[in-house]
C-alpha cells in the first residue's frame, strides 16, 4: 500500500500569541514548532498502515524550507521518505496550497500511484478545512473529511466520524483521501534510532508555482483580552474549606 | 440574496444551523439582501418552513429526490452549485460543523471558488471581506474573499440562536437536482450510537480537569474521587493525552472537546492555549496549581495555589464529611 500524507508546520504556541509589528504572521522568536496535531496522527495512521500491509509511505509539506525539520521528524517515526514543497515566508492560501499539492502528487503518481492520501482535518493555525478536499475534487478522488477511525478492506473503506451521540459511518471505494483528525489513534514519538534511520532517507526539495490566493488574509489581530480577577482561596489542603464554601455557592453541591 | 445550507438530526434544526440563520439573517439586514434557506430532505423529512420561518427566513427551497441517501458530501455540494447556478446567491452560508464545513469545502472545490471557514464576521460595508477565527478564537484574521458568490462558513457560539420578533411566512420552491452514481460514490451508510456512559464531559455540570502537574495516569484517581462526589466528569489536557495517560475522548481543547460546565476544576494545567480553548465556556474557573506563575490563574475566578496531589484529597474528604 503506497501512502501519501499531507502536513503542515505550526509554531507550537503556549499561553499566548504575539503578532509580527506587520501583523501578517505569529512572533515566533520565543516558539519552537511542531507537526499540526491532526497531522500527527495522519503521520501515524500512514506507518501502522505501511507497518501491517507494507509498501512506502510518503510524508509532504508545503511550507519554508525549515519545515524540512517536520518532515525529518516524521520520517524519524517511520515515514519512508519526504518532500518539501519550498515556498518561503508567508502564506498561502487554501487554493494555491491544494494546486502545488495535486501538482507534486501528478509528478509522484507518473512513478507510482497512491493507495490513500492523508490530511489532517484543519491545520492548527489557519484552520481553513479544506485542502484535502480540494486535492480530492481535483484527481477526482473519493474523500472524507474529520476521520476519526478509518478500516480499510480491500477496495473499500469505512471512515467513522464522531458526532453527538455516536458515530456516523461513511463508505468510500480506494484509492481515497481521507482527512483525519486527533484521537485516530495515539502518535508515537521519534526513538532514538529512528531519528538516527531518518538521516539517511531522502528528501526531494520542489519549489511550486504560486497561482495567486483569492481568500486573501489581510492582517492577523489579537481578540480583545478578558482578564479576570482571580480569588485566591488559599494555600494548600488548608483551601478546601473555602473551596467547599464555593461550591455550595455555586450550587454544584 | 443570500442562500443558507440547513443542517437538521432526527426530524429536528441543529442549534449549529439555528445560530447560522441567525447570524446570516444579520447579513441580509446589513446589504438589504433576502435570506433563502436551502434543505436537502429526504421523503421522511419534516418541511421545517414554518421553523425556518422563526429565524428571519423568507424563502425555503427544498432540494432532493427519493434516491438520495441520508447525507453525501459531494452530492450536497452538487445540489448547492445547481441551485447557485439557477438562483445567482451573492453568498452562500453553512455552519461550521465538520458537515457544514466539508460540504462548503466541495463547492468551493467544484466552484473555483474561495471559501472562509470558521467566520465571525462578515463587514457591513463590504461582503468581501471577513473576520475568520483561528485557533480557536485565540487570533483573528481579516480576508478579503475574491469572487462570487461568496462562499464561508459560521464559526459556533458567534451569535446564540434567536428568533425574530414576528415570525415569517417563506415561500417554498422545489428544486430537482441532476446527479450521477458517481456523486453518491461516498455516503453516510450507517450509524452507531455511543454506549451509555452517564456523566458526558460535554453535558457535566462540573468538570474535574488534569494536566502535565498529575504526573501519571495513576494520579487521576485523585480526580475521579472528587468527580465522583460532586456528579462531575473527569477532563485533562493534550499532554496527558499523548502521554497516554488519559483516552482521547476525555480531552478538553483545540483538538479534543468543548465543554460548558457551571464550574470547570484545573488541576495542574498551566493555561496553554490549546487547552484555554476548550474551556472558553465554562462559567466558573476554579485553577489549583503549585505554580504562583501559571498563566491559568489570570484566567480563572478562583484559585488555589497547592499541589493537586493535596489539595484534592483534602476537598473530597471534607464533602464527604458533611455528606455523612
Amino acid at each position: 500500500m503506497n501512502i501519501l500524507v499531507c502536513i503542515k508546520r505550526v509554531p507550537d504556541i503556549g499561553s499566548r500569541i504575539d503578532l509580527t509589528e506587520d501583523k501578517q504572521a505569529i512572533s515566533t522568536r520565543n516558539l519552537g514548532f511542531t507537526i499540526s496535531p491532526h497531522e500527527e496522527c495522519a503521520v501515524e495512521e500512514a506507518i501502522q498502515l505501511v507497518e501491517n500491509r507494507g509498501g512506502e509511505s510518503v510524508v509532504l509539506t508545503l511550507g519554508p524550507a525549515k519545515a524540512d525539520e517536520q518532515v525529518r521528524d516524521s520520517l524519524a517515526r517511520g515515514i519512508d521518505r519526504g518532500i518539501v514543497l519550498e515556498t518561503g515566508e508567508g502564506e498561502w492560501d487554501p487554493s494555491e496550497t491544494a494546486a502545488a499539492i495535486v501538482a507534486a502528487i501528478r509528478n509522484e503518481e507518473e512513478k507510482a500511484p497512491f493507495d490513500l492520501i492523508l490530511f489532517g482535518n484543519e491545520s492548527a493555525d489557519s484552520g481553513g478545512c479544506q485542502v484535502g478536499i480540494r486535492v480530492a475534487n481535483a484527481l477526482d478522488m473519493p474523500v472524507v473529511a474529520a476521520v476519526k477511525k478509518l478500516e480499510i478492506d480491500g477496495e473499500t473503506a469505512a471512515a467513522w466520524r464522531e458526532v453527538d451521540d455516536g458515530w456516523e459511518i461513511f463508505e468510500l471505494p480506494m484509492p481515497a483521501v481521507v482527512a483525519v483528525k486527533e484521537g485516530i489513534n495515539l502518535p508515537r514519538y521519534p526513538s532514538l534510532r529512528g531519528t538516527m534511520k531518518a538521516k539517511k532517507k531522502k528528501i526531494d526539495r520542489l519549489v511550486p508555482e504560486k497561482k495567486g490566493a483569492t481568500l486573501q488574509m489581510q492582517e492577523l489581530a489579537n481578540p480583545p483580552e478578558q482578564k479576570k480577577q482571580v480569588e485566591m482561596l488559599g494555600d494548600g489542603p488548608d483551601a478546601a474549606a473555602r473551596v467547599i464554601d464555593v461550591l455550595k455557592a455555586l450550587e454544584v453541591v | 440574496m443570500i442562500l443558507a445550507f440547513i443542517e437538521y438530526e432526527k426530524n429536528a434544526l441543529t442549534d449549529a444551523s439555528l445560530q447560522m440563520l441567525t447570524f446570516a439573517r444579520g447579513i441580509a439586514k446589513d446589504h438589504g439582501a433576502e435570506l433563502t434557506a436551502l434543505v436537502i430532505r429526504g421523503e421522511e423529512t419534516a418541511d421545517f418552513v414554518s421553523e425556518l420561518g422563526k429565524y428571519g427566513v423568507t424563502k425555503v427551497i427544498q432540494a432532493g429526490d427519493t434516491q438520495l441517501p441520508e447525507y453525501a458530501p459531494l452530492a450536497w455540494a452538487k445540489i448547492i452549485a445547481q441551485v447557485m447556478a439557477a438562483q445567482s446567491p451573492a453568498m452562500v452560508v453553512a455552519a461550521a460543523t465538520d458537515r457544514g464545513n466539508e460540504v462548503m469545502a466541495h463547492l468551493g472545490a467544484i466552484s473555483d471558488l474561495p471559501m472562509a471557514a470558521n467566520c465571525s464576521a462578515v463587514s457591513a460595508d463590504d461582503p468581501s471581506r471577513v473576520t475568520r477565527l483561528r485557533w480557536g478564537s485565540s487570533l483573528l484574521e481579516e480576508a478579503v474573499i475574491q469572487g462570487e458568490p461568496r462562499l464561508l462558513t459560521v464559526a459556533l457560539h458567534v451569535v446564540e440562536a434567536e428568533k425574530v420578533a414576528s415570525a415569517l411566512q417563506p415561500s417554498v420552491a422545489t428544486f430537482a437536482p441532476n446527479l450521477s452514481t458517481r456523486d453518491l460514490r461516498v455516503r453516510l451508510v450507517r450509524r452507531e450510537k455511543d454506549e451509555a456512559e452517564g456523566i458526558t464531559l460535554k453535558t457535566a455540570s462540573v468538570v474535574v480537569g488534569g494536566g502535565r502537574g498529575v504526573g501519571g495516569p495513576e494520579a487521576y484517581s485523585l480526580l475521579e474521587e472528587l468527580a465522583a462526589e460532586l456528579g462531575a466528569a473527569v477532563g485533562c489536557t493534550r499532554v496527558a493525552t499523548n502521554n497516554g495517560w488519559r483516552p482521547h475522548s476525555d480531552q478538553v481543547g483545540l483538538t479534543g472537546t468543548r465543554i460548558s460546565p457551571t464550574l470547570y476544576i484545573a488541576c495542574g494545567i498551566s493555561g496553554a492555549i490549546q487547552h484555554l480553548v476548550g474551556c472558553k465556556g465554562a462559567k466558573n474557573v476554579l485553577v489549583i496549581n503549585k505554580d504562583p506563575e501559571a498563566a491559568f490563574f489570570s484566567k480563572a475566578d478562583y484559585g488555589v495555589l497547592g499541589d493537586l496531589h493535596e489539595v484534592l484529597p483534602a476537598i473530597t474528604e471534607q464533602l464527604r464529611k458533611e455528606k455523612a
